[in-house]
């Protein structure tokens, strides 16, 4: 089947700010250093941008916050917040919006100084009122995750080891990264022996708290071949939820990545085999676990053994992550943007010593909430139109 | 305790000392957590009906804390024999040693001046 939307808008610029810690900056100055960045990366500036697409966990009106910042009054404006994963569904949105001529230049963008703000997670969801959970102190979101791989533990025999293998590949790219916040060598026996947050999960399965800014700039496919980069082709997108609060999760071991998955590969026309590089929202390591799984990547149940070859490592048969994900890279509270930012600058070539050679169709999956909302973006090269 | 919303119903039952959670008069479905509509058939009639208190451990972990903030404690998802699923902690047993699949059996506590529904192994369980 093949959709309308496919290859009709691109990714025309992207970029990354002030990844790691970012002391006496805002989240705004972060988001809009991001946004400068992406902007310039296309050749184009923010008097360009018509249509603004912004998702941030500090503020409850991003939309407003960031195009007020940035001095613009865009025709078509949203904010939609579906957690991490709100950054790649947004593609889908720009490119309705494109295509439907709302706006000629979509500018994604997302900020956050949590980590220099407050050293953790920063959620405005704290505030909201789950009076079924709250007295259980769920520790939101790592309690989730962490039952969630229990239930994997139980059903598959998923085992530690092969969960402590997501976070080494991770290390190993990030090592190849000038970006990337930790760099360090990283063995299983270091993540299995660090220190326990939520079983069967330890820190070195959790994704960082850092501060960083990301953007994409998109435009259709038409204007996209007259900007400064190649373009990069939006060829699927989806998303699809489940619930909202972990109790009301309807299968812990299975996601909305199975709907947002299907029709983003029917979408593009492509399957899992002509993916290139893999980039998934790895908040925790039982996120590559299962998305994977849940993405067509490998059967159900058999995501552990799958990851835990090696494949994911440089030089593997998977190149997942190969900026170092939410693991070693970068984690300013929703990693949705990076994945894409990543994806883009691998079809372009521009990843240097980390390059994956000659690819050419990258996926980028966002995650939000506790496994909730999921969304998947298939991007390619002028070579897949 | 008609003229309020489910929400505020379940948590007047659970004030007054007794747990009760809806049951769609239309098919039959007990409806947690309480709702205006029934999901499984979009019926708006509800009985409030005692749960058995019988339930399995569907997942848990261990939230880890250090001993001067309270030590470790549980959290765990508990399938209800009526059929639906809730969040909770087992208690009167160490939280690692609680496991998927245990039966559990609920009682209400007092936590903060809030009654809540919390769950000890069963009597005879495993």
């Amino acid at each position: 089947m093949t959709w309308d939307l496919r290859g009709r808008t691109a990714i025309v610029g992207a970029a990354t700010a002030h990844l790691g810690t970012a002391p006496g900056y805002s989240h705004m100055e972060i988001a809009a250093a991001a946004a400068r960045a992406a902007l310039a990366d296309a050749g184009l500036t923010v008097k360009d941008v018509d249509g603004l697409f912004a998702v941030s966990m500090h503020s409850v009106f991003p939309a407003l916050t960031y195009a007020e910042y940035l001095g613009i009054q865009p025709r078509f404006s949203e904010a939609t917040i579906v957690g991490g994963s709100s950054a790649v569904i947004q593609m889908l949105h720009a490119a309705l919006a494109l295509e439907n001529g709302q706006c000629d230049v979509a500018l994604i963008v997302y900020g956050s100084n949590q980590r220099s703000a407050s050293g953790k997670l920063h959620s405005p969801s704290g505030a909201e009122n789950l009076p079924y959970e709250k007295p259980y102190r769920l520790r939101s979101p790592i309690a989730g995750y962490a039952m969630s791989a229990a239930r994997h533990v139980h059903d598959y025999g998923t085992t530690r080891e092969q969960l402590a293998e997501v976070a080494v590949a991770a290390r190993l790219w990030a090592a190849m990264n000038p970006e990337a916040f930790m760099r360090d060598p990283l063995t299983a026996a270091d993540v299995l022996g660090s220190r326990m947050v939520c079983d069967p999960l330890t820190v070195r399965d959790c994704c960082l708290v850092t501060d960083g800014g990301g953007a994409v700039v998109m435009t259709r496919a038409d204007r996209a071949r007259d900007l400064k980069k190649d373009p990069v082709y939006l060829l699927g997108c989806a998303g699809g939820h489940t619930h909202r609060q972990y109790s009301m999760m309807p299968t812990l071991t299975t996601t909305a990545a199975v709907q947002s998955g299907r029709a983003a590969f029917a979408m593009a026309g492509l399957t899992p085999a002509d993916v290139d590089v893999v980039q998934v929202y790895d908040a925790f390591t039982i996120n590559a676990v299962m998305l994977l799984e849940d993405l067509g990547f490998c059967p159900k149940g058999e995501g552990g053994a799958f990851v835990g070859d090696g494949r994911l490592r440089p030089g593997g048969a998977l190149p997942f992550n190969t900026y170092g994900g939410g693991l070693s890279c970068t984690h300013p509270g929703m990693l949705g943007i990076f994945t894409t930012i990543e994806a883009v600058r691998q079809l372009r070539g521009e990843c240097g010593e980390r390059q994956v050679a000659g690819a050419t169709v990258g996926l980028a999956h966002g995650n939000g909430g506790m496994f909730a909302h999921e969304s998947t973006a298939l991007l390619g090269t002028a070579a897949t139109l | 305790m008609s003229e309020q919303g489910p929400d505020a119903t379940y948590f007047a039952y659970l004030a007054a000392k007794d747990w009760r959670i809806p049951k769609c008069r239309g098919c039959g479905a007990h409806v947690f957590q309480p709702r205006i509509m029934c999901p499984s058939c979009g019926g708006e009639a509800f009985d409030w009906v005692a749960p058995s208190g019988r339930g399995v451990v569907h997942s848990t972990t261990v939230v880890r804390r250090r001993p001067a903030d309270g030590g470790d404690y549980n959290v765990a998802l508990i399938d209800l024999a009526e059929g639906v699923r809730m969040m909770s902690r087992i208690e009167g047993v160490e939280p690692a040693d609680v496991a998927i699949g245990m039966p559990v059996t609920a009682r209400l506590a007092d936590q903060d001046g809030d009654t809540i529904v919390v769950f000890d192994p069963a009597e005879g369980g495993r």
